[in-house]
């Protein structure tokens, strides 16, 4: 596995699918709790909950997200872009502790330093599964076929 | 402000199942869409090469994307369903911690990821951390 650094630019898009997704379910939430209960029996009341304001905002948001995820995948393998998601979650913690003041437990802080370690462990890692070529696969045929000759003689 | 309609308590087999819709749809979802963007390629390339039409074509034009896309928009209304019967502190951390191990189990079979020992360490302590943060 060939070791493919990110650029800048690469580690910004990962911020923006770790932003967009926390505060685009924030505001679903918002919006679906604020409605009478849903049956199964009625899913069309589903579909005219996307057209009130919290929930267009959080789809608005989740489109965001989407975009940089899909943009993510193109040069990343999905298992080094999915932790970037997960961390969505720490920079809500955050912004809940220093923005709004909200006073968060010790077992939300361990919460938050294993997600972070955890994040960091892939991040430092390679983002992409190196595949073999045509050309690689046929130069190491030709050293596996050198090395047999060697042996051989 | 408390919410007029607050969530009520459903039942331990219809909360599961709720979360487990949502888990089966998104994993689905997420595992044909990294799919179709590997098939299409890097976007940022495409982009400077074709430029932003031409990267969306790319993306439009390929059917893996929409097949994923179908099952996201599936684990989208589960999730919306989800959120009108469970609270918010139940249904993210739980649908989250537990995609992302079925997930890296599913790139590993069908994407053929190279999911190593530091990869399975990050979807452990992440999966934890999750939990610990819903708590």
């Amino acid at each position: 596995m060939a070791h493919h650094t990110l650029t800048l630019r690469q580690y910004g898009i990962l911020g923006l699918v770790a932003l967009c997704a926390p505060l685009g379910d924030t505001c679903l939430s918002r919006g679906m709790t604020s409605l009478p209960h849903i049956s199964l029996a009625h899913p069309g009341s589903l579909v005219a909950a996307v057209f009130t304001p919290w929930i267009a905002l959080g789809i608005a948001l989740l489109i965001g997200f989407f975009a940089s995820y899909l943009t993510a995948l193109s040069w990343a393998d999905l298992t080094f872009v999915l932790p970037a998601t997960a961390f969505g979650n720490v920079i809500v913690a955050l912004f809940a502790r220093f923005w709004l003041h909200e006073a968060i437990s010790v077992q939300r802080w361990i919460g938050i330093g294993l997600i972070t370690i955890g994040v960091g462990f892939v991040a430092n890692g390679p983002s992409l599964t190196e595949r073999p070529t045509p050309e690689s696969a046929e130069k190491a045929a030709r050293v596996e076929e050198a090395v047999e000759e060697g042996q051989a003689r | 402000m408390t919410a007029p309609f607050p969530a009520a308590h459903s039942g331990f087999w219809a909360t599961t199942g709720m979360i487990a819709a949502i888990i089966l749809t998104s994993t689905i979802g997420e595992v044909l869409t990294a799919a179709a963007m590997k098939s299409i390629g890097d976007l940022d390339e495409i982009r400077a090469h074709s430029g932003m039409k031409g990267a969306i074509r790319a993306v439009v034009t390929c059917p893996l994307f929409f097949a994923g896309v179908s099952f996201l928009a599936l684990g989208f209304f589960s999730l919306l369903f989800a959120l009108n019967h469970l609270e918010l502190s139940l249904v993210a951390p739980a649908s989250a911690s537990l995609t992302l191990v079925t997930n890296a189990i599913a790139a590993k079979i069908f994407l053929h990821e190279n999911v190593d020992h530091r990869r399975w360490t990050a979807a452990v302590l992440v999966c934890v951390g999750v939990y610990f943060l819903a708590h």
